[in-house]
């Protein structure tokens, strides 16, 4: 399936909300981590360094400024790896005391919390550490800072700060993927059953839904969807059957009924009602030859009749037919052009194919007013034989072509002609019982009709 | 004529009884297949019309029995069943003509007729034939009336040939189809009606006497008789 198509899905669009869903989950989850441990840290190194800051107070208290500088000095020596930072000034940031060599440019407060940059070798070796320290004023000009390297913190941060980078990236990844994948076989599954109906929808009803058998839903949606179907064919079928039975059923009572009035044609001495009688005779049978017909195509269509493998020229065969039926258009002084090839065989029922060439040939003579012209064509390709009908009549609207083959169908503008509506759908029976196939096309104006027969 | 019937319907066979003997033949008629063969095989009948499904025996074996003993009476089988193929069974088992339920009794007198009067005239080779004013000489192929010679197509005159054969006979439409044409099947429109009346304007036309006839609600008829 194309990949543009399956965006489309709704499988897919749904995998999509819910990879955004899950998303959100995952970030959210790891911004609280992030924020907790960072937030704890930072905590920690605050606690620390108010500690320090009230030990040094105390020292401060006790001995003056002497005394505090006498100990920040102990700390110093006591941290070699300069993890606390001090750094006590006079007016206009003059050392005193501390581990620090000068006053940092960001830290231009008089009293309270700073982040700074360090790039004194204190401890560590050369590298650029970020500190956080308490500043305040101790007496007159002087200042204290006392902070805390928090390189470690900023590693930590650093850390989780990545692990939501990548985590966000993997997930929306697989959720991708996985979205794709999941929306694929559900979009098969729904593809396969695109793919039946429509074939069905083009006519072949015999067809159904595979189901896997595992139950799931798409198995259940198959075998409603089947059942369906099935109960169309019965109702069609029904239908069917009801028209043929009918026919069949009035076949005999009509049969004696056009009987007895040929009897009384013979009897009846007045030469009006002799009249009047062969009328009625002649109804009853137009009526007769549509009940024939109706049933002769029920017994093609569901018979499951096999053609003979009898080869006939069907060649000689159309020219019979188009010989038959020139006549007729003459009659109606219409152009008949016959180009058949010679020596045409197939395989197939001579008699139904007789009928398919008198029925297509009549059709074109009758739907063709005077004057048209009508050509007949036979030739034979490679795999199949084409034999076509073409008039300048009246021809079939689009949206028609497909109806003329339901049985009683008659063509809006044609309904004022004779016929009984049934000669295209035998048509239809024997080509289909021939595996031939049959075209409808406009020949501008008029029609052509194109049978094609296999070899 | 004696003809046997052997039809189990009851109401086909008591038409057709009736039918038959108002047109002045003598009629048997049984409804069993065995009783039948008995009949067929021990009287001497001019035609025989038999139904193809039938108690106790089928319709076509009574015709093979029938024929495997040499008897060569004309036999015209009636049968509900119309496909083609049940059709060609019945005229290779050794019927004559085949007629499908339900028929119109102008068709089935029409097809006695014709197959009484091959009977009769089968035997001897005929060169020509001729109605009234009206020859056909069968070897030159070439028709005449009175001493006017007349055009015909090779169908027209194979139409007009069986017309001629069975000259004072109703023929039906479906008969011509299937006998001059040569092809069983339902001509749509009365496109046999046109080809008669070509034939008939080349043989009647500007003749006192008209010999092709039409008989509402069954067919036509060469006949000097009109």
């Amino acid at each position: 399936m194309k990949l543009v198509s399956l965006l489309r899905t709704s499988s897919f669009q749904l995998a999509l909300v819910y990879m955004v869903l899950f998303a959100t989950s995952v970030f959210i989850l790891l911004g609280f981590i992030y924020w907790a441990t960072a937030g704890y840290m930072t905590e920690q190194t605050d606690e620390t360094i108010e500690a320090e800051i009230i030990g040094l107070a105390e020292q401060y208290k006790r001995q003056g400024v002497n005394g505090l500088i006498s100990v920040l000095r102990e700390r110093v020596s006591r941290d070699p790896n300069g993890k606390s930072l001090y750094l006590f000034t006079a007016r206009d940031h003059i050392k005193l005391a501390g581990n620090l060599s000068k006053w940092p440019e960001k830290a231009q407060v008089q009293d309270g919390w700073v982040n700074f940059e360090l790039n004194e070798d204190i401890g560590w070796q050369g590298n650029t550490h970020a500190a956080r320290a308490r500043i305040f004023v101790v007496q007159g000009g002087m200042q204290l800072l006392v902070g805390r390297d928090v390189h470690d913190l900023m590693t930590v941060k650093r850390l989780i700060e990545r692990a939501i980078n990548w985590g966000m990236g993997i997930t929306l990844a697989l959720a991708l993927i996985g979205g794709i994948m999941m929306s694929r076989s559900t979009a098969k599954r729904i593809e396969v059953i695109n793919q039946i109906s429509r074939k069905i929808m083009a006519g072949n009803l015999s067809l159904r839904i595979p189901r896997r058998g595992t139950g799931d839903d798409f198995d259940q949606l198959a075998e409603n969807l089947n059942q369906m179907l099935d109960r169309i064919v019965q109702l069609m079928d029904g239908i069917r059957h009801v028209s043929d039975n009918i026919a069949h059923d009035l076949r005999t009572p009509l049969t004696r009924l056009r009987n007895q009035l040929e009897g009384a044609l013979v009897s009846v001495e007045r030469e009006e009602d002799r009249d009047q009688i062969a009328v009625a005779v002649s109804e009853a049978d137009q009526l007769l030859a549509t009940f024939n017909a109706l049933l002769r195509i029920a017994r093609l269509e569901t018979g499951g009749k096999v053609v003979k493998p009898e080869s006939l020229n069907l060649s000689q065969l159309i020219d019979d037919a188009a010989e038959l039926y020139e006549a007729l258009a003459e009659d109606k002084s219409q152009r008949f052009k016959i180009d058949v090839q010679e020596n045409v065989w197939v395989s197939g029922d001579k008699d139904l194919l007789f009928q398919v060439a008198c029925n297509l040939i009549d059709n074109a003579i009758k739907y063709t007013p005077e004057d048209g012209g009508i050509l007949v064509l036979l030739s034979e390709n490679k795999d199949d034989v084409l034999f076509q009908v073409t008039d300048s009549g009246i021809g079939i609207p689009e949206y028609e072509r497909e109806k003329v083959f339901q049985r009683f169908y008659r063509v809006a503008k044609s309904r004022s002609l004779p016929g009984n509506g049934l000669g295209l759908s035998m048509v239809a029976a024997v080509i289909a019982m021939h595996k031939g196939d049959i075209a409808l096309s406009d020949s501008e104006p008029g029609l052509t009709v194109s049978v094609t027969l296999p070899k | 004529m004696r003809v046997l019937v052997i039809e189990d319907d009851k109401d086909v066979a008591a038409y057709l009884v009736k039918g038959l003997q108002e047109c002045d033949h003598v009629v048997d008629h049984t409804i069993d297949g065995k009783d039948g063969l008995l009949l067929a095989a021990s009287e001497s009948y001019d035609i025989m019309i038999i139904d193809r499904m039938l108690p106790s025996m089928d319709g076509l074996t009574i015709i093979k029995t029938v024929r495997a003993t040499g008897n060569q009476t004309p036999i015209l089988i009636l049968s509900a069943l119309g496909d083609v193929d049940d059709r060609v069974e019945g005229l290779r088992g050794g019927g004559d003509d085949y007629l499908t339920k339900p028929f119109s009794f102008t068709e089935l007198l029409a097809r006695m007729d014709a197959l009484l009067r091959r009977g009769s005239t089968q035997s001897e080779q005929v060169t020509s034939l001729s109605v009234a004013d009206l020859e056909m000489d069968l070897l030159a192929r070439t028709v005449k009336r009175g001493a006017q010679k007349i055009d015909l197509q090779p169908r027209e005159f194979r139409l007009l040939e069986y017309l001629m054969r069975h000259a004072g006979q109703v023929v039906t439409r479906t008969m011509l189809l299937e006998q001059v044409w040569d092809y069983h099947f339902d001509p749509q429109t009365n496109v046999i009606d046109v080809h008669i009346s070509r034939l008939r304007s080349k043989i009647d036309k500007g003749f006192e006497k008209p010999l092709l006839q039409t008989v509402r609600g069954a067919g036509y008829i060469l006949s000097e008789n009109s």
